[in-house]
């Protein structure tokens, strides 16, 4: 029986193309970074990490590279908070307004970053706040608490309630209850979505190049300025090492969430 | 979900959430749309007289029109080459045995966490004159081909980037179907083809047109694929927004063109809700 779902040769020889094509444009990044040439070639013979040095020598590089570090940590740890506060409000309790509410704090999945970037660039205009790292890092949170809440609400809804039952029983308070037992139940979605935050603020281009400043350029920003004016192997490199952080980010979510459960339940 | 007593205490939990929601999604928003019917003058910029004229030019200009055409019809092919290649892949994903299916599984979606840019440069290499593609054409004998800065170009970025989100709602589909159903189709005779349309097809619809729905929606609005790969003249909706606000100092003309794309969005949007209830009540009833 097992047999007959075997894949025949055409299967595994388109499976074989579609993956080259995914992987492909990412293996030449890393091995062009490895080039010793000043010009975007493939290193045959030779190999050199010159321009990974060339890329931590420079300070606009660097400078973003630390900005697009904190504004990410941060933003995913206040994402973290709002999520898991709006996911109990939204998985305990019925009250009206419910279904507006959680419309609200999903709505960025639905609007396009675009979008997201004019219209906080015409708020921060008004309010003079255009280039500000702190308002920077608030709408990285929104864009990014969603997909938090969606692994918070996941966590909640799949909880056996009796362990917190029990404590309301022996007499422990609703904070004690909340930080002895409810957290350590859901720490994988806590966690796991603190990873899935953190990357995808790390990454994000398209709503931050409206609203950043020269002093808060942020490293996805700071790549896209640079690919449009000059092309060098300096560019490989930061992408090399961009690749390295977020497969290093999906190990760590594969060992604590299962990676294709959190990517799947995002679809 | 357990009700407990409602009170304020929902409130107090989503309040801080609502409140940074409210003040950085739907108060931007309708600063938008209102700034989308200002006038806008070179000199003095933005005015405090309302028009309808950006939107009137947007329908009308055929340069907005052409753009707007150009956006549509790439993701629409975008759409249409990630189904064509997303759909079997997850199929053959499924067939797979562990640990194969795992690992696969991992390498095709694993990419969506790579930022944007970096995969743009990575074709923007590959597609190149002295890119690894172009080499190959030469050794082949056909001779340099332009492809980068082409519409071409675009399209392989974006189907690169889409397929995961199509790959993704199918094999979900995938997981709910039975594979002795389709074991059972070949028993009683059918071929393979037979099966594959009759049986495996049907329960893979929602999940190809909710995949087509997102790919579609994010094609559309894409903006760094179209900026690094289609060079300053090819230009798509979202890199419009952006030489409008950045360029041409245009805001109201901008806004008037996002709020445009936030409605084709929204509607597909709507489109895919009705779609997963529609699932959703299948599998119910």
């Amino acid at each position: 029986m097992i047999s007959m779902h075997r894949n025949g040769p055409i299967a595994l020889l388109f499976h074989t193309l579609v993956v080259g094509f995914v992987l492909a444009p990412l293996v030449v990044i890393c091995l062009v970074a490895l080039t010793p040439a000043n010009t975007l070639t493939l290193p045959t013979t030779q190999f050199s990490l010159r321009w990974f040095t060339a890329v931590f020598a420079h300070p606009d590089f660097v400078a973003s590279f630390l900005n697009s570090l904190w504004v990410a940590a941060i933003a995913a740890t206040i994402a973290v908070v709002l999520a898991v506060a709006a996911g109990l409000a939204l998985d305990r309790f019925d009250f009206r307004g419910r279904a507006a509410l959680n419309a609200l704090f999903l709505s960025p999945l639905m609007i396009p970053h675009l979008v997201l970037g004019v219209a906080l660039l015409r708020l921060f205009a008004l309010l003079g706040a255009t280039g500000s790292l702190v308002w920077l890092t608030a709408g990285h949170i929104v864009v990014i608490t969603p997909y938090v809440l969606r692994l918070v609400l996941a966590a909640l809804s799949g909880l056996d309630r009796s362990a917190e039952q029990a404590a309301v029983t022996l007499g422990a308070s609703g904070w004690v209850v909340f930080r002895r037992i409810t957290v350590p139940m859901i720490l994988p979605g806590i966690t796991g979505g603190w990873l899935l935050a953190f990357i995808n603020s790390f990454d994000e281009l398209t709503m931050s190049i409206f609203i950043t400043s020269p002093a808060t350029v942020t490293l996805p920003v700071r790549m896209y300025m640079y690919a449009t004016e000059s092309i060098d192997p300096m560019m490989a490199a930061v992408s090399a090492l961009m690749i390295a952080i977020t497969a290093a980010a999906m190990l760590l979510l594969d060992r604590i969430f299962g990676l294709d459960k959190i990517l799947v339940g995002q679809g | 979900m357990s009700s407990a007593r409602a009170g304020t205490t929902p409130w107090l939990l989503a309040a801080p959430g609502a409140l940074l929601f409210t003040a950085l999604v739907v108060v931007p928003l309708v600063l938008t749309l209102v700034l989308s019917f200002h006038v806008y003058d070179t000199a003095s910029g933005v005015k405090d007289e309302t028009t309808l004229s950006h939107y009137a030019i947007i329908l009308s200009d055929s340069y907005f029109l052409n753009i707007f055409w150009r956006t549509l019809r790439l993701a629409a092919l975008t759409t249409l080459i990630c189904a064509m290649i997303g759909a079997p892949e997850a199929y053959i994903l499924s067939r797979m045995r562990e640990p194969w299916r795992s690992i696969f599984l991992l390498a095709i979606i694993g990419p969506l966490l790579v930022s944007v840019v970096v995969r743009a440069f990575g074709w923007s290499m590959l597609l190149g004159p002295t890119g690894l593609v172009n080499e190959a054409f030469r050794a082949l004998g056909l001779g340099t081909v332009k492809i980068l800065y082409t519409e071409t170009a675009i399209v392989i970025a974006l189907v690169h980037v889409m397929l995961p989100f199509m790959v993704i709602p199918v094999w979900t589909s995938l997981q709910k179907l039975d594979p002795m159903v389709e074991a059972a189709a070949w028993t009683l005779g059918a071929s393979r083809l037979t099966a594959l349309g009759r049986v495996v097809l049907p329960q893979v619809t929602m999940g190809l047109l909710s995949g087509s729905l997102v790919v579609f929606g994010l094609s559309a609005s894409a903006f760094a694929i179209p900026a690094l790969l289609g060079g300053r003249r090819l230009k798509m909706a979202a890199t419009l927004v952006y030489d409008e606000y950045m360029h041409e100092l245009n805001w109201p003309l901008g806004a008037a063109i996002a709020i445009l794309v936030l409605v084709i969005n929204l509607v597909i949007m709507l489109a895919y809700q009705r779609v997963v209830e529609a699932r959703a009540r299948r599998t119910l009833g």
